[in-house]
C-alpha cells in the first residue's frame, strides 16, 4: 500500500511537469531511478528463472495451476464447452429475468478487458523470439487456462457481496475472506489484502500506464512524433468522463466498437489465410516442428515453450483473478454457470485471436528462414529472429497484415487505441473493487481512486517509464501468486458445485427455456 | 375463442389514442383488456463493468418507474370503466415480447399505436407497428 500512496504523491508534480517537456524529461529520469532502485528486487523476484535455466518460475506457477485444475475437474473445458455455448446463447435464461445482466453481456465485458495489446503486440513478440513453435505452446496453455478461469469465476460469483441497494461487489478478495472462513482456514483476510494491493498496482500499471503508453506509441507510428502528454491528457479526459462523469455514451460506443474491431481483426486474418490457403498446411507444419525442435531459435524447444506459455498467460489473464471480478456481477442462481461461460474467454482470446495473429505473421513470411536448412535466421544479438524490415512487436503484426492490405495499418492503429481504452476502463473497475475492499465503499473513497487512475493515464502516455511498467507487470503476476494459492484451497467447493449442477442437469431439474 | 385484447402501451400520444380505442372496443365486445408495456432490452448488448454491477438496481428502478408513471395511472383511470383490465410489464425486443404476451394470455386481438419514427430509422430498423402487422398471430389494429 505504501508504494501506491507514494506513487500517487509523486504523480501530482509529474502532471504539472508534463506541460514542460524538458522538465518532464528530468522528472522521468528521477522516477525511473527511484522505481528501479526501490522495486527492482520485486520485479526480479517475480520474473526470476529457475536456477540454471531461463524458465521464469511465475510462468510455471500459472501453467502448473492450469494443469492441476484441468485434471481435478476432469477436462472440464472440453466436457462443458457445448453447455457453455448454450448458456451464452441464452438457452437456459429464464425469460422472467430479462433485463438482468445476461451471460453474454458478462462474457463480452470480461473479454473487452482481456482482448487487447497482448493479442496484437504480445504474440508478435512471442513469435519473433520463440518462432512459429511458440504458437503451439501458446494454444496449449490457452486450452489449459480455461480450467483456471472456470475455477476463479465460479468462486467469484459464489462469494460476492450483494448490497442492500442491489449492487454487487465480487472478486478474489471476497472468496479469500468468505471462502477461507467457511472452510475454517486461517490467513484469508491476509491474502485478500495482499491481493487487493497487487490488484491496485496492476490496475494503475499494466491496466493503465502500459496501455496509454502503447496507444501513444501506435498513434505516433501513424501520424509522426508529438509529445506524449497530449495523448495522455486526451485519454485521461475521456476516461475521466466515463468513470467519474458517468458519461455512458462514450462507454457504450466503445463497448460496441471493440467487439466489432475484434471480429474485423479475425475476419481480416481469415481472409489473409484464405489468400494463402496453399501455405496453411506448411504453416501448421512449422508450428509443430518448431514446437519440438525450435527450428534454430535461441533456446530451441524450451525457448519456444517459454515464449508460448508466457504469451498465453499474459494475454488471457487466467489465474490472475481479474476475471473473477469482472464476472461476479452477473445475475444467476447457479455460480457454476458463470464458470462455464468464463472458460470460453481464454479460448476466444488465446486459442482463436492470438493464433490468428501468429498464423498471419508466419504465413506472410515475415520471419526469415535459411532457404537451405529451413532454420530461422537470428539477428545480431542472436536472441530474436530476423524479420523482413527488422520489425518487432506491434510493428511486426502491422507489417504482416499490411503485406496483404496496405491500409490495414490504420485500422490496426485504431484497434490498438480502442483496445487500450477498453482495457483501461475494465482495469479501472478491477482496481476500484480492490480499493473499496481495502478502504470501504463510498462515493468519496471511490472518487479518490478514480482521480488517481486518470492521473496515471497522463503519466503512462507522457513518460517512458520502463521500470514502472516492469513493476506493474510484476504486480499483475503477483496477483496470480496470491490468487492461485486461494484457488488450491477452495477448489473442493467448486467441485461440489459442479457435481451438484451436473447431476441436476442430467436429471432434467435444470432445463432449457427455449 | 377467448375474449381478450392486448394493448401495446407506452407514453406516446399514439398509445393514448390506442388506449381510448381499445377501451371502447373492449366495452362493446365485453372483452378483457391486457395492457402491456415492454422495456426495450437485448441480452446481446454490450455494457461496461460498472453498468453490469449496477444493472440489478437499475432494473428495479426502471420497473418501478414504468409501473408508477405508466401502468398504475392507467389502471386507476380505468377502475370505473367497467372493463376488466390487467397489466403486463416486461423486458425484451418490443415486437417479439408483445407476441409472447398475446400467446400467453390467449388474446384474439392486438391494438397498438403508430409511433412516429423518422422515415430513415424505420427504413433501417423497421418499425414496431410494421413488424407486428406482419408477424403477430392475431389481427392487429394500428391506431394513428
Amino acid at each position: 500500500m505504501s508504494k501506491s500512496i507514494k506513487a500517487a504523491a509523486l504523480s501530482a508534480p509529474l502532471l504539472l511537469a508534463a506541460t514542460a517537456p524538458a522538465m518532464a524529461q528530468s522528472v522521468d529520469e528521477r522516477v525511473n531511478e527511484l522505481f528501479a532502485s526501490s522495486t527492482g528486487w520485486f520485479v526480479n523476484l517475480i520474473f526470476s528463472p529457475f536456477p540454471g535455466t531461463s524458465f521464469p518460475w511465475i510462468v510455471a506457477w500459472l501453467v502448473v495451476a492450469a494443469t492441476v485444475f484441468t485434471i481435478y475437474f476432469g477436462l472440464i473445458q472440453f466436457r462443458a464447452f457445448p453447455h457453455s455455448i448454450a448458456l451464452v446463447k441464452g438457452d437456459y435464461a429464464d425469460p422472467n429475468d430479462a433485463g438482468e445482466v445476461s451471460h453474454f453481456q458478462a462474457l463480452a465485458t470480461a473479454l473487452s478487458g482481456t482482448v487487447g495489446l497482448g493479442n496484437i503486440a504480445g504474440v508478435a513478440v512471442a513469435v519473433g523470439i520463440g518462432g512459429p513453435g511458440a504458437t503451439f505452446w501458446m494454444i496449449l496453455a490457452g486450452l489449459m487456462g480455461m480450467a483456471s478461469k472456470f475455477t476463479e469465476c465460479t468462486l467469484g460469483v459464489k462469494y460476492r457481496n450483494e448490497f442492500e441497494d442491489g449492487h454487487v461487489s465480487g472478486g478474489p478478495m471476497y472468496y479469500m475472506t468468505k471462502g477461507f472462513a467457511e472452510r475454517g482456514l486461517p490467513m484469508g483476510k491476509f491474502l485478500a489484502v495482499l491481493f487487493s494491493v497487487f490488484c491496485i498496482l496492476g490496475a494503475l500499471g499494466g491496466g493503465n500506464m502500459f496501455q496509454a503508453n502503447q496507444a501513444h506509441a501506435q498513434i505516433t507510428n501513424v501520424v509522426g512524433q508529438y509529445p506524449g502528454w497530449i495523448t495522455g491528457v486526451v485519454f485521461a479526459a475521456v476516461v475521466f468522463a466515463v468513470i467519474v462523469g458517468g458519461l455512458k455514451s462514450i462507454a457504450r460506443v466503445t463497448e460496441k466498437v471493440v467487439p466489432f474491431m475484434g471480429i474485423m481483426y479475425v475476419a481480416a486474418a481469415i481472409v489473409i489465410l484464405g489468400m494463402n490457403a496453399d501455405k496453411i498446411g506448411w504453416a501448421f507444419g512449422q508450428i509443430f516442428e518448431g514446437a519440438f525442435t525450435g527450428l534454430g531459435i535461441a533456446g530451441g524447444m524450451v525457448g519456444a515453450l517459454i515464449q508460448g506459455f508466457k504469451r498465453a498467460a499474459f494475454s488471457n489473464e487466467a489465474g490472475v483473478g481479474s476475471a473473477a471480478i469482472a464476472h461476479s456481477a452477473v445475475r444467476t442462481k447457479e455460480p457454476i454457470t458463470e464458470g462455464f461461460v468464463s472458460l470460453l474467454e481464454p479460448f476466444i482470446d488465446t486459442v482463436v485471436i492470438c493464433t490468428m495473429t501468429a498464423l498471419v505473421i508466419i504465413i506472410t513470411g515475415q520471419l526469415i528462414q535459411d532457404p537451405n536448412t529451413g532454420l530461422y535466421l537470428l539477428d545480431e544479438g542472436a536472441s530474436t529472429i530476423q524479420t523482413i524490415d527488422g520489425n518487432k512487436g506491434v510493428a511486426l503484426t502491422s507489417a504482416a497484415f499490411s503485406s496483404a492490405f496496405g491500409w490495414f495499418q490504420y485500422v490496426l492503429a485504431l484497434a490498438v487505441i480502442l483496445f487500450a481504452f477498453s482495457t483501461m476502463i475494465s482495469w479501472s473497475y478491477y482496481g476500484l473493487k480492490a480499493w473499496t475492499f481495502l478502504f470501504g465503499e463510498g462515493q468519496t473513497t471511490e472518487l479518490v481512486f478514480k482521480v488517481i487512475f486518470c492521473i496515471f493515464v497522463v503519466i503512462g502516455a507522457a513518460a517512458n517509464l520502463g521500470p514502472v511498467i516492469d513493476f506493474s507487470d510484476a504486480a499483475i503476476f503477483a496477483m496470480a501468486v496470491v490468487n492461485i494459492i486461494a484457488l488450491y484451497f477452495l477448489m473442493p467447493i467448486v467441485k461440489k458445485e459442479l457435481n451438484s449442477y451436473l447431476s441436476r442437469l442430467k436429471s432434467g431439474e435444470i432445463k432449457k427455456f427455449v | 375463442m377467448s375474449n381478450k385484447i392486448v394493448l401495446g402501451y407506452d407514453d406516446s400520444e399514439a398509445a393514448k389514442s390506442a388506449l381510448a380505442f381499445a377501451v371502447s372496443l373492449a366495452k362493446a365486445q365485453g372483452a378483457e383488456l391486457v395492457i402491456a408495456h415492454v422495456l426495450d432490452w437485448s441480452p446481446y448488448s454490450f455494457l461496461t463493468p460498472e453498468e453490469i454491477e449496477q444493472r440489478h438496481k437499475r432494473r428495479a428502478e426502471e420497473l418501478k418507474r414504468a409501473e408508477d408513471a405508466l401502468l398504475a395511472p392507467v389502471r386507476k383511470s380505468l377502475a370505473d370503466s367497467g372493463v376488466t383490465v390487467s397489466t403486463e410489464l416486461k423486458y425484451g425486443h418490443i415486437a417479439e415480447t408483445l407476441i409472447d404476451v398475446i400467446k400467453e394470455s390467449g388474446a384474439s386481438h392486438l391494438i397498438i399505436g403508430r409511433t412516429g419514427h423518422s422515415a430513415l430509422s424505420s427504413r433501417l430498423f423497421g418499425s414496431v407497428a410494421g413488424t407486428l402487422a406482419q408477424a403477430a398471430p392475431v389481427p392487429v389494429t394500428i391506431v394513428p
